[in-house]
């Protein structure tokens, strides 16, 4: 055994500077670093961020407005520990001068403060908690999505403009959860039949329908992301309750990638999203016709946000020539100077989106289930927190 | 004030709830009790089942036909596994089991997710299974429920009477206490092995593909259900059916009747954020709570077999 | 001597080049693996542990993320009162939060002892697949307890803007840092090997190969098997310290039972009950899956199998490639 663990650190010696990277040299490229979550549960909306942020890169020839740029992806497993030490290792092994992929908030919690106190920019193509939107802000932090009440605000608006006065809320029994309900009674000032935090990772949901259906509320709006959302609209429709008391929630239950597993019991749900395959502007056909064509599915709101975190370093890319000049570069991205796949977009002071976000349907397409914007719930929209961000 | 006709129907969905755990349940204990072998990698023959019933319906446009694909293909992927890889660690203790069928898991996540993709699949009922019936007035309660409630009862009754009454039953029961004295009787008690691991995964195949047009289809799932679902057959006692059926209720149960009543519970004390924050919290522990107060009081859980 | 050699031999080796490392890696312009090592060694730390109830005592304990969790967050929670919330008032005095890590590790380590105290007092009346399961119901009651705590963060975890202090030393410093783990994993291995040959290791391992006949020399067992637990919470404490300070975050992701599953697995990986087993199990595990990240994003097809082949081929983990399994547990 003394041999072969001799053997075994050989090997990794030996291994380790093949991975290594030389510092970079000004001819190099600029290097982006991308930690996703692309193994386990819930890697669907990594490999989606991934597969869009990649289309905006081969689209260029391997640049990004003009430069080339080199992309270095890993896997954080939904992992915090993991997240934060890929990231140290992309800063201090790769030499990074972005880095962008992170799906979930506690793990953005997690790295981004860390990454961009060592100088490096951080664009966000997902997660937006309210900590980095406000008290936490970064002059090296910018959010391309949303900041995480976005959505429910957009939806409490609807709900309130729809005249809806007895409203059930259910969301995970979690940070996002309240923020979500939170978010949503920002903007709706009706009554509320029932609030209700169920487990994370719940997937049977008979409880609440049965305690729902009792509450005879005049409308139901929901956040369970991922498998809970799945589980929750199907078990909805089987209680016999779709038709009967109207349901809404955020984008992320009526996805692409989440639709084509609900099927049929979203038909009809209204929900609210920055974003929509529909929207009709020459950036966002290019990318979802690009996208079907490179991949061969529908691009959905993760591939969106992705793509579009491509498309604004592209911006600022093409007119700084490179990251060499931090605040020229910061300066170009806050200007947010591209054509968003989403249309109009600016930045707030404090790095996050105003925007427009939508209420969309799902329908049919043939045999498929997609989104039909239907209405808009917010124009130029910023977030509740840009008052407390001090940069 | 609960009114009664709530309170029946949270108790329904509690029975339901814990028939489908003991669905998942039975062919673990099984596999457990006789070849005494910790298999973590169960939840993932409970994905299989899933995905093949999903993929099998979604080709043929039928839920049956994919029920009856799932089971088949998801006991051949086992008696591979058990070929390979589950003959080995029989004679192993329980720290060797858990490593590898913990390295069959990522195995079998990285390989469902190669063959089918990320995104989750779909997996629809058909039009007569898809309604509600009204058990009482003014409570409608989705007719696959009943049917899932049904499917569980059969399984339980049937897997009581191949053990209790059947030749397979009784080379079960003694190969379980007496490995030599079943070769002895000339039969081979390998083959014997394989058959009980494809029956305890055609089984959680069958929990698979029912649980799918309920729940979600996607990678990953099998680790949601496979702690429960230990806990059920620890508050049983390991190997006994019987136990895992009632333990398998009593989980149920607790966890329902604790989402539905406590947040309303603690509202008589609180504001009804906090209650709903504190009930919603403390019903996510209260199975964990069960299955610590049971083992502190019978460390050997309800039902231990014998021996 | 030659009997310390073949004993020691393969893990001083793995010690030394863990010591030489980073010096090694500034020479080859690979500081920023000092991260990843120190991720190991607090694994190690944490494992080892483990070991202690799992190898010695033969309590399979899938509950360690508790105390793993419990370290981090003490240390975490006193950073956070110290920077943002601001002293509590607890019965009329006013108790500051502190980043200080002379108070924060070892609060660290008495929390995680306490907490192994009442949770192995409840769950050594069972045992056998019994206790693997208690001792898993308890981990899960505290991260469901974390998780809806909403003023520690819940799900999304508390950041801790930096390290603690540990004057004289920086643990700001990578370096300091690195070193500080490895000291205390050398310190936790020299105790162990003390503590296996005193009475408490022999009595510790008689419990774990007969308990009954143990009882009837008339030694108290059960006080036996939980001053070990207590033993083995309190120095996963310390490691969940650590991990807090590496990450500079805490979330309930670390009070999970993946993490307990993980630490299991480094230790079977890496030989049960053997002294520099979890060291093994640690650097393989952790270095496996950054090698095959490195290779593909479907890593885990090729970690999976790789676990499996170790269990059928190597038996008695990598410390048992050394030596026939049987040949005495060192």
């Amino acid at each position: 055994m003394k041999l072969r663990m001799t053997a075994l650190a050989a090997a990794t010696l030996a291994a380790l500077p093949l991975v290594a990277g030389a510092p970079a040299k000004a001819a190099d490229p600029v290097r982006i670093g991308m930690i996703t979550t692309l193994s386990g549960g819930g890697s669907g909306l990594g490999i989606d961020i991934r597969d869009g942020f990649k289309l905006a890169v081969d689209e260029e020839g391997g640049k990004l407005g003009g430069v080339p740029v080199e992309l270095i992806v890993d896997d954080d497993a939904r992992k915090p520990d993991v997240a934060t030490e890929l990231a140290n290792r992309m800063v201090e092994r790769d030499h990074v001068q972005i880095m962008t992929g992170i799906v979930w908030s506690n793990l953005a919690i997690a790295v981004v403060p860390k990454v961009t106190r060592a100088g490096v920019f951080y664009i966000s193509p997902n997660a937006g908690p309210s900590l980095l939107a406000g008290k936490g802000c970064s002059p090296n932090y910018f959010n391309v999505a949303w900041q995480n009440d976005n959505l429910h605000e957009a939806m409490g608006q609807y709900v309130q403009d729809k005249g809806f006065k007895k409203v059930y809320l259910i969301a995970p029994n979690y940070p996002a959860g309240k923020d979500a309900l939170a978010g949503f009674k920002r903007y709706y000032k009706g009554g509320v039949a029932g609030e209700v935090y169920t487990q994370l990772g719940q997937t049977d949901y008979a409880a609440e329908i049965a305690a729902l259906r009792d509450a005879k509320p005049d409308a139901v709006f929901f956040f369970l992301p991922g498998g809970m959302g799945i589980s929750f609209i199907k078990q909805y429709a089987q209680a016999g309750l779709n038709g009967q008391i109207p349901l809404f929630g955020p984008a992320f239950s009526f996805d692409q990638g989440i639709l084509g597993a609900v099927g049929e019991a979203a038909l009809g749900v209204v929900n609210s999203s920055q974003w929509n395959k529909d929207i009709d502007n020459a950036a966002n056909r290019a990318f979802v016709a690009g996208f079907q064509k490179a991949y061969g599915r529908l691009p959905s709101l993760y591939a969106s946000q992705g793509y579009d975190a491509a498309r604004l370093i592209a911006s600022a890319l093409k007119k700084t020539g490179g990251v060499a000049d931090k605040d020229a570069f910061r300066k170009a991205l806050e200007a947010a100077d591209f054509d968003s796949v989403r249309g109009a977009f600016k930045f707030a002071s404090n790095h996050h989106p105003i925007q427009t976000i939508y209420v969309r349907e799902v329908v049919k397409e043939g045999d498929v289930l997609t989104n039909k914007i239907i209405g808009t719930a917010f124009k130029e929209h910023g977030d509740a927190y840009a008052a407390e961000c001090k940069m | 004030m609960v009114s009664p006709l709530l309170l029946l129907e949270q108790t329904l969905n509690g029975l339901q709830f814990g028939v489908m755990l003991f669905l998942i349940a039975a062919g673990l204990t099984l596999v457990l009790g006789i070849m005494n072998l910790v298999n973590l990698a169960h939840g993932s023959l409970y994905m299989v089942g899933a995905f093949v019933c999903a993929w099998a319906a979604r080709e043929s446009g039928s839920f049956l036909i994919g029920l009856i694909a799932a089971l088949p293909a998801t006991a051949a992927v086992a008696v591979v596994v058990e070929l390979l890889v589950v003959r080995r660690l029989y004679a192993r203790d329980h720290l060797d089991q858990v490593l590898a069928t913990f390295g069959l898991i990522l195995f079998f996540n990285e390989a469902t997710k190669m063959i089918w993709g990320a995104r989750p699949l779909r997996l629809d009922l058909p039009a007569f299974l898809n309604g509600t019936v009204e058990i009482l007035p003014g409570a409608p309660y989705p007719a696959f429920r009943l049917t899932v409630i049904g499917v569980g009862l059969a399984v339980a009754l049937g897997l009581y009477l191949l053990v209790a009454r059947t030749r397979l039953g009784m080379l079960i029961r003694a190969g379980a206490s007496n490995r030599e004295m079943v070769s002895a009787l000339g039969v081979d008690i390998d083959r014997l092995y394989t058959l009980v691991f494809a029956l305890g995964a055609a089984l959680t195949a069958l929990a698979g593909a029912l649980a799918g047009p309920i729940y979600a289809v996607e990678i990953g799932m099998g680790e949601t259900v496979l702690i429960p679902v230990f806990v059920v057959i620890v508050i049983g006692g390991i190997g006994s059916i019987r136990g895992a059926f009632v333990a398998a209720l009593l989980v149920g149960l607790t966890f329902v009747l604790g989402r539905a009543f406590l947040p309303g519970l603690f509202e008589l004390f609180l504001g009804p954020s906090a209650a709903s924050t504190l009930g919603s919290a403390l019903s996510a522990m209260a199975i964990y709570i069960l299955m610590a107060a049971v083992l502190i009081w019978r460390p050997r859980g309800l039902f231990p077999p014998h021996g | 001597m030659a009997r310390l050699a073949r004993e020691h031999g393969a893990g001083l080796l793995l010690g030394l080049a863990f010591a030489l490392w980073p010096a090694l890696a500034a020479a080859l312009g690979l500081e920023w693996s000092l991260e990843l090592a120190a991720r190991i060694l607090i694994y190690a730390l944490a494992a080892g542990a483990l070991n202690l109830v799992l190898g010695y005592g033969g309590l399979v304990s899938f509950g360690h993320a508790a105390f793993f969790g419990a370290g981090a967050y003490v240390v975490a929670i006193l950073a956070y009162h110290d920077m943002v919330l601001g002293p509590v008032a607890i019965a009329g005095l006013e108790i500051p939060g502190t980043s200080d890590a002379w108070i924060a590790f070892p609060l660290a380590v008495l929390v995680a002892g306490l907490l192994a105290l009442v949770i192995g007092a409840l769950s050594l009346r069972t045992n056998g697949l019994y206790f693997i399961m208690i001792t898993l119901a308890f981990a899960q009651m505290i991260y469901y307890l974390f998780v809806s705590l909403p003023d520690y963060g819940g799900e999304d975890g508390l950041s801790l803007f930096a390290r603690s202090s540990l004057r004289p030393l920086e643990l700001d410093d990578n370096l300091a840092f690195y070193y500080l783990c490895l000291g205390l994993l050398a310190l936790l291995l020299a105790a162990k090997a003390l503590v296996v040959r005193a009475r408490f290791g022999w009595a510790l391992m008689g419990i774990r190969d007969n308990e009954r006949r143990m009882t009837a020399l008339g030694l108290p067992t059960f006080r036996y098997k939980l001053a070990a637990f207590v033993l083995s919470g309190a120095v996963t404490g310390l490691a969940g310290a650590l991990i807090a300070n590496l990450t500079e975050f805490v979330s309930p992701a670390f009070l999970s039972w993946p993490v307990s599953g993980e630490l299991l697995v480094m230790v079977i990986l890496g030989g049960i009950g053997r002294l520099y087993g979890p060291l093994y199990g640690a650097t393989a595990l952790l270095l496996l899956e950054f090698a095959l990240k490195e290779w593909s994003e479907h890593w885990q097809l090729a970690l999976g199998p790789i676990l499996i082949l170790v269990v059928l081929f190597a038996r008695g983990g990598l410390a048992g490639l050394r030596r026939p399994r049987g040949a005495g547990h060192g």
